[in-house]
């Protein structure tokens, strides 16, 4: 029967479709690793890790990615002290205190921040925020690390606010009549009670930020000064590993170890945020139970 | 008159998990009878109608062992989507597909493939006078079927399962949720449907099934307890558990 | 009063502050979002006139207009959701109504996890090495759309994962036990219903796909391309690339020609965000269960 064959297609097809989101992975896994062995093979894994210089182009070439590494962890972590109190304080906010309306009109402009590009906030910190940092801090350049910090938070805030809105909400009723029953404030059963339980949604939404952040190319590459030095303060021009990518990926000629050294930085960023996101899903799919 | 088997189980044993529903089930239901099933909550009633038109499997943590015969052949040996043809069912509650009421009924028919309208015009028709309900929905068949009442959505409900024509009908405790008029009208159109279908009742009133079938089972934690003839049955049950569930001792 | 009654007091003044603080918290959060746009207007309105949205650009960029990056961009997006939009339809319908709870089902669903927290920049990097290079497609329409689709993936299997989940038990219930196959079932009786879901995800993911730089970087963009493309094989103009390109590596470009470039790709993706949420409202209005 013809019906049974178009059938027995499109049930196929929609087998391999899900088969092929698997594939994906293991695709991009592969092609990375494939060029980054190829870096392996004439320069030690060990220097490319742990060594301190990354200069390319000198003779011969240096491959450490020590000071991209601690680049992208200081405007992670910069990024993260601002973003996270910021954020859980606005989404105990929207979640708790704002009146119906104004929860819906709070929530649609995180919704419009969420949707920003990320160029254009690059952008705006090349235009705006640097010189505006240099100018009150009176460093020599307003490319640097807290710039890229200030940007980051703001581009990861809604994933905090949101998920930890959706984690706070998530807390039963229950709970907080129960607060109000033994006569606790709306803050005291908010601070004491509501907040504890949501903690691990919380903490789940603060690791996809991270995640978001370390993996975030445009806004660094734009304003954080793309010195790939080991950066000492906040207030000096650093190099993220995701900058380097972008940045260097142009002047590489294909099949040369510079070109192999970008990929297999891709390849650390690859197993960072696959590491990131998989604790992150964990303890939010643990928070939903 | 000799009576015909049209389904038949042997050593049926069905399981959600580790916990075992329905124990060792020998039965045997004949052609163009009303066999009435009967016991407290959970002794498996609802779970060997399903196990017959294998709904079961919906669940993922379900599993059976045993045989089930539809008319001499193994279910097993039936596809899923033929198997439902030929045994249709009537939930307990009544659940419409929100489009009008001629396509919820010409829905069977479109998946088994009949696609001239003057067929389906036909079946629909004469599957909402099996019913009861023609007479109320003939001049609005293409309002949404949402907009009726729940006798008259349970009566579409046995409609849309008359349309694919099956051989056997179920119905899992289909009035517990309705008036005393409705029902009644249903349990007209069961003994009208007599002639051309074999039905299978499941049902938490007693008295219904008193009423309405012929023969009748008594099922218990999982067990077939005592099977037989209604009346007989109701008035003298030879095992006392029947009885007691009966006069309402327990239940 | 009382020593039960100054306790009481104290901690709602205690309460009032820390609501206080929240707000303002909050009003940080938020006040900056609607400075950047008011920002950005203000600084385009004098760039803004018809010539530039139509106009090829002329001199270098220094004059004319981005209608090819314009162009491009729509390219770009019909593309992406050209060859993501049915990969991911088909997956999510395998996860929600054909698989079983076994390892290959969680398989899919950690990969899809995982493509969600990929950086945006190693996306690039696979796209340059499996379409550009492996596939031998070279830097064209077809690499670029290929890989932000496959970026856009997570996004729009998990926007169906939830229209499909949101379709009620009893639709599928009601066709199988009427005879109905299983692909039957989900054509007529879960498909139509989930289609809302569907669209609003995907247009929503459709939206920040215009709005990324890093994975065309090296599979499509171009940066000064006056003529419109001819074929899938060609390069194209992009709105986020002219203006990272704009904002950091050419000189002398009149600074009101960039705030309308970031302009004109703001609005792009807040046009798609508004369709989405017009779609979405007008869906939730026809709700017929």
């Amino acid at each position: 029967m013809p019906r049974k064959i178009s059938e027995y297609i499109i049930e196929s097809l929609i087998k391999l479709s899900g088969f092929l989101v698997i594939i994906f992975v293991f695709l991009i896994f592969l092609f990375l690793l494939r060029d980054s062995l190829s870096l392996f093979r004439v320069y030690r894994v060990g220097e490319f890790l742990f060594g301190r210089n990354w200069l390319p182009i000198s003779e011969p070439p240096k491959f450490g990615i020590v000071p991209l590494l601690l680049g992208s962890i200081y405007v992670t972590v910069g990024a993260i002290i601002i973003c996270v109190p910021m954020g859980v304080a606005a989404a105990m906010f929207i979640a708790e205190v704002a009146p119906a309306s104004l929860k819906h009109i709070l929530k649609s402009l995180v919704e419009i921040l969420a949707s920003i590009p990320s160029v254009v906030l690059g952008f705006i910190g090349i235009v705006w925020l640097s010189p505006f940092l240099k100018h009150t801090f009176a460093l020599p350049t307003g490319m640097c690390g807290l710039t890229g910090s200030l940007l980051l938070a703001f581009m990861a805030l809604p994933t905090i606010i949101s998920i930890s809105e959706d984690a706070l909400v998530g807390v039963p009723r229950t709970y907080k009549e129960a607060a109000f029953g033994l006569g606790a404030t709306r803050w005291q059963a908010l601070w004491r009670i509501v907040l504890p339980c949501a903690s691990s949604g919380i903490i789940a939404g603060v690791m996809l930020g991270i995640g978001r952040v370390i993996g975030e190319t445009m806004v660094v590459m734009m304003v954080t000064g793309n010195s790939p030095v080991v950066p000492v303060s906040i207030l000096q021009p650093l190099r993220t590993l995701t900058a380097t990518i972008a940045g260097e990926m142009g002047e590489t000629v294909s099949g040369s170890e510079h070109y192999f050294a970008l990929f297999a930085v891709g390849l650390v960023l690859f197993i960072i945020t696959f590491i990131i996101n998989f604790i992150a899903d964990s303890c939010l799919r643990r928070a939903r139970k | 008159m000799v009576k015909e088997t049209i389904i038949k189980t042997v050593n049926l044993n069905c399981y959600f998990g580790p916990l075992q529903v329905l124990k060792n089930l020998n039965l045997e239901i004949y052609k163009n009878e009303i066999f009435g099933i009967i016991g407290p909550a959970n002794s498996g009633k609802t779970t060997f109608l399903r196990a017959l038109n294998r709904l079961n499997y919906l669940n993922t943590s379900y599993s059976q062992s045993g045989e089930i015969f539809l008319a001499s052949q193994n279910l097993k040996s039936i596809n899923d989507n033929i198997l439902r043809k030929k045994i249709g069912i009537i939930f307990a509650l009544p659940e419409v597909l929100p489009i009008s009421i001629y396509n919820n009924i010409a829905y069977g028919p479109k998946v088994h493939g009949i696609t001239d309208k003057d067929t389906v015009n036909q079946i629909v028709e004469d599957a909402l006078k099996k019913a009861y309900l023609w007479d109320e929905v003939k001049d609005r068949l293409n309002e949404p079927a949402v907009k009726l009442s729940g006798g008259q959505q349970q009566r579409l409900c046995i409609a849309r399962t008359l349309a694919v024509g099956p051989d056997v009908v179920l119905y899992d405790e289909h009035c517990s949720g309705l008036d005393p008029i409705s029902t009644a009208k249903i349990e007209d159109a069961m003994q009208q449907l007599k002639k051309d279908y074999t039905q299978i009742l499941v049902t938490n009133n007693t008295k219904q099934a008193a009423r309405v079938s012929e023969r009748c089972a008594f099922f218990l934690m999982g067990e077939l307890i005592e099977i037989g003839e209604t009346a007989a049955l109701f008035t003298n049950p030879s095992d006392k558990r029947t009885d007691d569930y009966i006069t309402g001792r327990f239940g | 009063m009382s020593a039960e009654g100054k306790k009481m007091n104290a901690a709602k003044i205690r309460e009032k502050i820390a609501f206080s603080v929240l707000g303002l918290v909050t009003l940080f959060v938020v006040m900056p979002i609607l400075m950047i746009i008011f920002y950005i207007v203000k600084n385009s309105i004098g760039a803004i006139n018809w010539e530039f949205v139509t106009q090829p650009p002329r001199n270098g960029m220094k004059e004319g207009g981005i209608f090819p990056a314009i162009v491009g961009t729509i390219v770009l997006v019909v593309g992406t959701m050209l060859f993501s939009l049915p990969l991911s339809v088909l997956s999510a319908i395998y996860l929600v109504e054909y698989a079983k709870d076994n390892f290959f089902t969680r398989s899919i669903k950690l990969s899809v996890v995982n493509l969600s927290g990929i950086p945006s920049i190693v996306y690039g990097l696979f796209g340059f090495t499996l379409f550009v290079l492996f596939l031998k497609l070279g830097t064209s329409i077809l690499a670029g759309s290929l890989t932000l689709a496959i970026m856009s993936l997570p996004v729009i299997i998990t926007a169906t994962k939830e229209a499909l989940e949101s379709v009620p038990v009893s639709f599928r219930e009601i066709s199988l036990s009427l005879g109905a196959t299983r692909w039957q079932t989900v054509r007529y009786c879960v498909l139509p219903y989930a289609l809302p879901g569907i669209l609003t995800g995907t247009v929503l993911s459709l939206s920040r796909a215009a709005g990324e730089t890093a994975p065309i970087l090296f599979t499509v963009a171009a940066f000064y391309l006056p003529r419109l493309p001819r074929s899938v094989f060609d390069q194209v103009m992009a709105l986020p690339y002219h203006l990272y390109v704009i904002a950091t590596q050419v000189p002398n470009i009149p600074v009101a020609l960039s705030f309308a470039t970031c302009f004109v790709l703001i609005a792009l993706v807040f046009l798609m965000n508004l369709v989405s949420i017009v779609l979405r409202a007008h869906f939730r209005k026809k709700k017929l269960w």
